[in-house]
């Protein structure tokens, strides 16, 4: 038998005002007989089927036309930045193939010709067809090398086509930096 | 030049020309509306739709035959395979086979035939029973669904088939006997007869014409009632949303064609969009006046070649306007849950389409003036929203039938095992 006081979750006493009832509301009559509700369901979809105004402004024809994008924040195709004098900017530390939770970046590291740092990287490779763009590689990045550009137009023909290499990448910051500046290119020196 | 003039002349030639014209009419037609409907969709979802293809998309339909000619035709491992091969072809073609009664442009003369001959009708087959045929060969379409959805022996193709025949069975039934309707109001079950019946002009004629207008004597307007209801189960029957829960891609992936692809997968879409085309085709015949138009006299009576073509182009207009009508219906409404699909027919449309038989068969049997029927499908009408204000509500959703006092009960328990 249930208590006519039951106790709440709150120690409180818990009484039948404090029971809120929520059910659907019930259907009208026009609802119930259906086809005037049919009626005004046509009646919308019509109403944009004939309003040529919003098609015009709202759609990107898109190889005519492309989208306005926020570009400092537009996640596309990656890019290995370059330091002042040109080379690459990356260090061959890895974090970023360890962030990537796609699998996606394979570095190869040797020692650096260079007196400023240790590593650096001779293949750099990132498969663009795995990746998901979710920017982790960027945020894991010490030295700010490698970024994700406003770039969102990518094609090939064969998947082989799609793994970006050092050159590709570099190639890309060449194409980009003056649309997205590098990032942070003095903390560091690189 | 006179063996010509005679072949045309004779009623058996002319039908085999007019069915070689019909079917590539038709299959172009087909094709096109596969283009109108994704236009139609992408309007209504403030879209443009193809427009790549050829002067604003125009050539679509040819692009989209010969990627699916060429796309592999997958047919896989655990099938029932002579079944799996047929079902496509069966639904394509019993689509196609409806055309032939269907009384495109009435009866005629050439030029070069005398004034007394018989007349041809622009028509494949003029046979008594018109009406029956095209309801037994749309009714073996549903078997194109059912073994494709058996013969996959996949179990989302299954719930496709079993919905399929379902629903069919169900729909069948208002169906008929809306086409009863027609039948009794009409007075024949040739499909020609049926739509002069309503030009409405002739004194031996069952109705009389609206405001004296030539052609205007529509089944419709006698029976507007039987003409949704028509148009419901037509949608049904084509397996058109909101009806579509054999294939119910939300579901279903995609119900009976799970297993499909290539060509085969693309003649069930035909199929499809012929089968839509049919029964536009035959509702326009029984209850929207064929190819009348309202005070036309010239148009709706003459034997003249001219009229005969011109009467061919209003009939595919009315077409066309009604497979609109689909599309739009289609891109309006969410599809039913089975129980309300179930509900619809058996609960609603079954009686009120009995009522209407009666109703049609009572002024038959009294011998009472045909715009009784228009009091009695008002009153009918009244009746049913009476039933439904006094009846219980239906239940939706997260409704419950329990009454309240059991609810607080149920909860009380809810709480004290929670503690
Ligand atoms: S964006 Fe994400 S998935 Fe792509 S390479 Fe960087 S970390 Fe990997
Ligand atoms: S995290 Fe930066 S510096 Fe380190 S390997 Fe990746 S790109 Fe090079």
């Amino acid at each position: 038998m249930v208590n006519e006081t039951t106790q709440s979750a709150a120690g409180r006493a818990w009484t039948e005002t404090d029971v809120v009832y929520v059910d659907q509301p019930e259907l009208t009559m026009s609802e119930r007989l259906y086809l005037p509700q049919v009626f005004g369901g046509m009646k919308t979809t019509l109403r944009h089927m004939f309003k040529m105004r919003l098609r015009k402004e709202k759609v990107v024809q898109y190889p005519e036309q492309k989208r306005q994008l926020r570009k400092e924040i537009y996640r596309g195709v990656h890019r290995l930045n370059r330091d002042d004098q040109g080379r690459v900017a990356c260090v061959a530390c890895f974090m970023c193939e360890t962030a990537c939770p796609a699998h996606c970046i394979h570095i190869e590291g040797v020692e650096s010709p260079w007196p400023d740092r240790e590593k650096y990287p001779i293949k750099f490779d990132i498969d663009e067809l795995r990746c998901i763009y979710c920017g982790m590689c960027e945020e894991a990045c010490p030295v700010d090398a490698i970024e994700l550009t406003p770039e969102y137009h990518l094609v090939g023909s064969s998947r082989d086509e799609m793994i970006f290499d050092k050159e590709k990448l570099l190639m890309v910051y060449d194409r980009t930096k003056d649309e997205k500046p590098r990032k942070n290119p003095m903390i560091t020196g690189y | 030049m006179d063996f010509i003039k005679d072949t045309l002349a004779d009623q058996f030639w002319f039908s085999i020309i007019l069915s070689l014209a019909i079917f590539g009419g038709i299959m172009t037609a087909v094709a096109y509306c596969i283009l109108l409907e994704r236009k139609v969709s992408a309007w209504i979802q403030d879209r443009y739709g193809p427009n790549r293809v050829g002067p604003k998309g125009l050539l679509q339909p040819l692009a989209d035959g010969v990627k699916l000619l060429f796309k592999e035709d997958i047919v896989p491992g655990h099938i029932e395979k002579t079944l799996f091969i047929l079902a496509p072809f069966i639904s394509f073609v019993v689509a196609l086979i409806g055309f032939a009664v269907i009384p495109w442009g009435g009866a005629f003369r050439w030029p070069w035939m005398a004034e007394d001959a018989a007349p041809l009708y622009c028509q494949v087959a003029t046979i008594d029973i018109g009406l029956l045929y095209i309801l037994a060969v749309a009714s073996l379409g549903v078997y194109g669904v059912v073994l494709g959805g058996w013969a996959s022996n996949n179990k989302y193709a299954f719930y496709g088939g079993i919905r399929a025949a379902a629903q069919m069975l169900s729909y069948e039934i208002p169906l008929a006997m809306m086409v009863l309707v027609g039948i009794l109001t009409t007075r024949s079950l040739r499909l020609e007869e049926m739509v002069t019946a309503q030009l409405g002009v002739d004194s031996a004629a069952p109705m009389a014409a609206l405001f004296g207008l030539n052609g205007f004597a529509w089944t419709l307007f006698y029976h507007p009632l039987a003409a949704v209801i028509l148009f419901i189960t037509a949608l049904a029957e084509a397996n058109r949303a909101p009806f579509d829960l054999a294939e119910c891609e939300q579901e279903l992936i995609g119900g009976f064609h799970t297993e499909y692809s290539g060509m085969k997968w693309a003649l069930f879409f035909l199929g499809e969009y012929a089968h839509m085309i049919t029964s536009s085709a035959f509702m326009i015949a029984i209850f929207f006046g064929g190819y009348c138009v309202p005070g036309w006299t010239w148009l709706n009576t003459s034997d003249s070649v001219l009229a005969m073509l011109l009467r061919g182009g209003v009939f595919s207009f009315k077409i066309l306007l009604f497979i609109m009508a689909y599309m739009v219906v289609r891109w309006t409404l969410p599809r039913f849950r089975f129980d309300q699909l179930m509900q619809l027919a058996w609960k609603s449309l079954v009686p009120i389409g009995g009522a209407l038989v009666l109703l049609q068969v009572w002024i038959l049997y009294k011998d009472l003036p045909q715009w009784v029927s228009i009091v009695g499908n008002v009153t009918i009408l009244a009746v049913v929203a009476l039933i439904g204000v006094v009846v219980q509500k239906p239940i939706t959703g997260r409704q419950r039938s329990l009454i309240k006092k059991e609810r607080i009960v149920r909860m009380r328990e809810a709480l004290v095992q929670r503690g």
